[in-house]
């Protein structure tokens, strides 16, 4: 009592200066944590009132619209947690306590299990950084699709966080899959117990039961207490809020995996379980709706990707795809992870087409939308004419640089 | 090069056996988590397969269906279940359409198997109380979707029999027959098979 009385008295008088019911808090937290002998923490002065959880400038304002995330305005390749791209399939976001919150493993297996979230974050983690990507990115509905101007449009259904969480092999070898457990089906706890299937060599290979996004608790928007990730795989296998994993022995056609997220070819036949994400990429700057204030040196500057392992290249066209000259891949280059490219342009302030095309370890090259359209056996009046939702288009994506310094969405001009 | 091709299989059937040695050797090492009871698994076990073996015990047809879309579905769905747009969907209709330019992805038109109907309806609908219905209304609301879609006859009882038999009439619109993936493959966008994959 004696101790925390001086305490209190020498911290009333260094903070004297000070004023606002934000001390309140601190003149608590200060006496309890300095003892008597211990070097005195230095008193701060007015402006060092520190928000308990820290906001951003009033000056940023940038925003998700909708489901999209403004990729105009990431630096890097990590997407601030609360502008990651979200889509929930009709679910409202649900408000789960990590306490009530449980994982089930169970089906094919010796030993059924039933985990508390604390139990899942016992066992041996990981930290990596992965991007999603929703498998409709790039291809909005008809009457949308003709009318994205802008990057966060065009390309908004993707994302790169740095995930922690637990292997899944780790947690299946627990339970011990039977031989016969060749898939699993996802369950999420959200509203309408989303589900999908996944093939158990995946599962083994590189998924993750994920419970941190970027140092934090995963989002509510992005599955918060659990998450399933499929490192590379289309968005909508990563089930979010997981809450069960039957283990089975063949696909389980769920709704999403039989009818919605299926690829239909104009001759009537669909792909379907298409897992693996196409390299990909696109200029974040300049990007349609920006406006270049006139001739100039600019770094054009964006993200590429590939589901299928690391970026090896990506090259740059400042003149609608006629040339091409290879970008900068800014450090760290990482597996299945955004990766951020540089280019040095000097504009001439004659219009311009700007293009990126990523290619991956594997050699796979991102198409140019003339090579999806052989791809696809469509014509170019293909794409605005029809109200078929592609699935997984990657076409490099034109910006067209008027001399006026506009920059607008070029896709569907040839 | 006989002797490369027989070293190779040799090789290659040696990794498998190590890989499934390791998938399948497998006995807990951490020692967390419990044992579920039979009656957790039973209650949050709502996974239907295209068997059907998960399927409870109940039964419906059309016409009770009917009473339950009008008052339940239709504020969504529409009277003629042809008035859904994306996520609230079209659920009838469609024959014919894909090869259009507006093809019409529904139950009758799209959909390969009838036991996903039943998983869907159970697991999400209605909008605004998912996993609020009996069995017998899942099954009757199934019969009804599939008799509007012409798939069964309107009298059909929809039971955990008769469902997984249904063969709808797109089963065979989707490739590849058998969906699958393995490490160090990949299916190329519209190929119908994995390929090894290779740098060049």
């Amino acid at each position: 009592m004696k101790d925390n009385r001086e305490n209190r008295r020498r911290f009333i008088k260094g903070a004297a200066l000070m004023a606002g019911a934000a001390l309140e808090s601190m003149r608590l937290s200060s006496a309890q944590s300095t003892r008597k002998g211990e070097k005195e923490i230095p008193i701060p002065g007015p402006s060092y009132v520190v928000p308990p959880y820290g906001e951003r400038s009033r000056f940023v304002t940038s925003v998700r619209q909708g489901e999209f995330a403004p990729l105009q305005d990431f630096s890097g390749i990590i997407t601030p947690s609360a502008l990651h791209y979200t889509v929930n399939h009709g679910s409202p976001v649900p408000d789960i306590d990590p306490q009530q919150h449980r994982l089930m493993i169970h089906g094919l297996v010796d030993r059924p299990l039933i985990f508390t979230v604390d139990e899942v974050k016992r066992f041996p983690s990981v930290s990596r950084v992965h991007f999603l990507q929703c498998a409709g990115s790039s291809y909005l509905p008809l009457g949308d699709r003709e009318r994205a101007v802008t990057v966060q449009q065009t390309h908004g259904k993707t994302s790169c966080s740095e995930w922690t969480g637990v292997p899944l092999a780790i947690l299946l070898k627990e339970a011990g899959v039977k031989p016969s457990g060749t898939w699993l089906v996802a369950e999420g706890a959200e509203w309408k117990k989303h589900s999908i299937s996944i093939p158990m060599e995946k599962a083994m290979d590189d998924a993750l039961v994920v419970y941190a996004q970027n140092g934090e608790p995963i989002r509510r928007e992005q599955g918060f207490p659990l998450r399933l990730l499929t490192p590379g795989w289309e968005g909508v296998r990563n089930v979010k809020y997981l809450r069960r994993i039957k283990v089975v022995d063949q696909p389980y056609m769920t709704k999403w995996e039989s009818s919605v997220y299926t690829n239909l070819r104009p001759d009537g036949k669909a792909r379907w379980f298409q897992f693996e994400l196409e390299p990909n990429s696109v200029i974040t700057f300049p990007s349609g709706g920006q406006r270049l204030p006139g001739a100039g040196f600019f770094e054009i500057s964006g993200l590429a990707w590939s589901g299928a392992g690391a970026v090896r290249r990506v090259e740059v066209s400042t003149d609608g795809g006629r040339t091409w000259n290879d970008a900068k891949l800014q450090e760290p280059v990482l597996s299945k992870a955004h990766t951020r490219f540089r280019f040095d342009w000097n504009w001439d302030g004659r219009q311009a087409v700007l293009l990126s095309r990523c290619t991956d370890e594997w050699g796979a090259v991102q198409p140019t939308k003339a090579q999806v359209e052989k791809l696809w056996g469509v014509t170019p009046d293909y794409w605005l004419s029809t109200t078929n939702r592609i699935q997984h288009f990657n076409a490099c994506q034109p910006w067209k640089v008027t001399p006026e310094g506009s920059v607008d969405n070029a896709i569907w001009e040839s | 090069m006989p002797f490369g091709k027989v070293s190779f299989g040799v090789s290659m059937l040696a990794i498998e056996l190590v890989l499934c040695g390791a998938v399948f050797a497998q006995s807990p090492a951490y020692h967390l988590g419990r044992t579920p009871t039979q009656e957790e698994i039973k209650a949050w076990d709502i996974s239907i397969g295209p068997e059907g073996k998960e399927l409870p015990s109940g039964r419906g047809t059309a016409e009770e269906g009917r009473k339950i879309y009008a008052e339940k579905c239709a504020v969504c769905h529409g009277p003629t279940q042809t008035e859904g747009k994306f996520l609230h969907g079209v659920l009838a209709g469609g024959e014919g359409s894909l090869t259009t330019l507006e093809p019409i992805k529904t139950i009758g038109s799209y959909w390969p198997y009838a036991t996903t109907v039943f998983d869907f309806i159970n697991r999400a609908m209605p909008f605004d109380k998912p996993g609020s219905l009996s069995p017998d209304e899942v099954y009757s609301l199934t019969a009804f979707l599939l008799y509007r879609n012409g798939v069964i006859k309107q009298a059909d009882v929809i039971d955990a029999q008769s469902l997984p038999k249904i063969r709808m009439p797109n089963r065979n619109g989707f490739f590849p027959a058998q969906p699958e993936w393995k490490v160090g493959f990949y299916q190329p966008y519209f190929s119908p098979a994995l390929q090894r994959r290779s740098k060049e």
